[in-house]
């Protein structure tokens, strides 16, 4: 709860684009790998357990991470890859498209990291992806029965999420 | 604090609250709440403003840790303790509307604790100050605590760090952004000192690690 500097409403979510059910699977990690939530709206091809899912999503964007990081040609210092790195350091990739999907990806320099699978179409969900984490902290971060660290068994927050990314473009 | 203490301390809040309510017939703050403000009068809780509320509600805490517990230092780890469990989900919820983006220089870190933190949690600025020549230790210095408001000491509690809470939240929300710290009171205003003023070390910086071990 917040005692002081007024009451600040979360901001208004983004415009949605275009109606219709657009996104795939959304996965929801922390800084240590565990996967809060997962939520899969349309997802016909299921190839893997979901534990082994979790784990292959997980460790393909902390080594995107790296490797982007590696990769970048503006930046002056160059850790070597697979050298872990702390939040912020190194440039932030945030998505990746290919002909059947596209994934969004941000994460806080508190090691939560949002992952939005969608149509390919789909443009930069970067303020879609800060709104769903301000969800996050108002439904889930500030409800005392939640412990953090745990996987999201939180109704309200499941609904407010879909209905969200149901409108999503 | 003993119950005469407490009385006093009850004394002096009802005081205050009548001297802020007098000042504000006399300012005339907003129209719709004069209609009120008569009415009302004798109804103190309605008109306590958030930052009394919060404050009473801390001095009820430490009250009951003291009741409960009996030794000062236990209450001062259980105060960490709970700072600390408050600090890993204020992180999150400082970070979302702050709008950081990166934590890997602690210079900057302190900086945007004292400034930024600080004024979202409590409505008060710190200033950063007292650098070691590495970077590593500083000391965030504050003048005016709304948690210590209308607190005094009994004499039976000197080795209270009634503040303690504080220096649980910042190392709990420092660790979540990989930086493991120490933070220790080197002045409190309740022990007669001129200012509040926590030192905060950083140890080391934890990057995060892959964390599955190789079974594949």
């Amino acid at each position: 709860m917040q005692f002081f500097g007024g009451t600040e409403i979360s901001p208004s979510p983004p415009a949605p684009t275009a109606s219709g059910n657009n996104a795939h699977m959304l996965y929801i990690f922390n800084r240590n790998g565990i996967c809060l939530l997962y939520r899969e709206w349309n997802r016909p091809l299921k190839t893997l357990s979901s534990q082994q899912d979790h784990k292959l999503m997980f460790g393909l964007l902390f080594s995107l991470k790296s490797l982007t990081a590696k990769m970048d040609p503006t930046s002056v210092e160059k850790g070597n890859l697979g050298v872990p790195q702390l939040p912020g350091q190194g440039c932030s990739f945030h998505s990746f498209r290919t002909n059947t999907y596209k994934l969004s990806f941000m994460e806080s320099p508190s090691g939560i990291k949002i992952i939005l699978v969608t149509h390919p179409r789909t443009g930069d969900l970067r303020d879609s992806l800060k709104y769903i984490y301000n969800l996050y902290v108002e439904y889930v971060v500030k409800n005392p029965l939640y412990s953090p660290g745990s996987p999201i068994r939180c109704e309200l927050f499941n609904k407010t999420v879909d209905q969200y990314v149901r409108g999503l473009g | 604090m003993t119950t005469a203490k407490q009385s006093q301390v009850t004394k002096n809040a009802r005081t205050v609250r009548m001297q802020w309510l007098m000042d504000e017939i006399v300012t005339g703050f907003e129209v719709y709440r004069s209609g009120f403000r008569f009415q009302s009068c004798l109804d103190f809780v309605f008109w306590l403003k958030n930052a009394e509320l919060f404050t009473l509600t801390y001095g009820a805490i430490v009250r009951q840790l003291l009741t409960d517990l009996e030794e000062v230092e236990e209450v001062n780890k259980q105060l960490d303790q709970m700072g600390y469990n408050i600090g890993v989900r204020l992180v999150d919820e400082f970070l979302e509307k702050s709008n950081v983006s990166s934590c890997v220089d602690f210079k900057e870190t302190a900086e945007v604790i004292a400034k930024v933190g600080f004024k979202m949690f409590l409505g008060v600025t710190a200033s950063v100050s007292n650098w070691d020549s590495e970077g590593t230790t500083c000391s965030l210095i504050l003048e005016d605590n709304p948690l210590v408001d209308f607190v005094e000491l009994p004499d039976n509690c000197q080795g209270l760090y009634y503040c303690n809470i504080l220096s649980g939240v910042i190392r709990g929300a420092l660790e979540m952004v990989s930086m493991k710290t120490e933070v220790t009171w080197l002045r409190d205003m309740l022990r007669g000192d001129d200012v509040f003023e926590l030192q905060v070390k950083l140890l080391k910086q934890v990057p995060e690690e892959y964390p599955y071990k190789d079974d594949e």
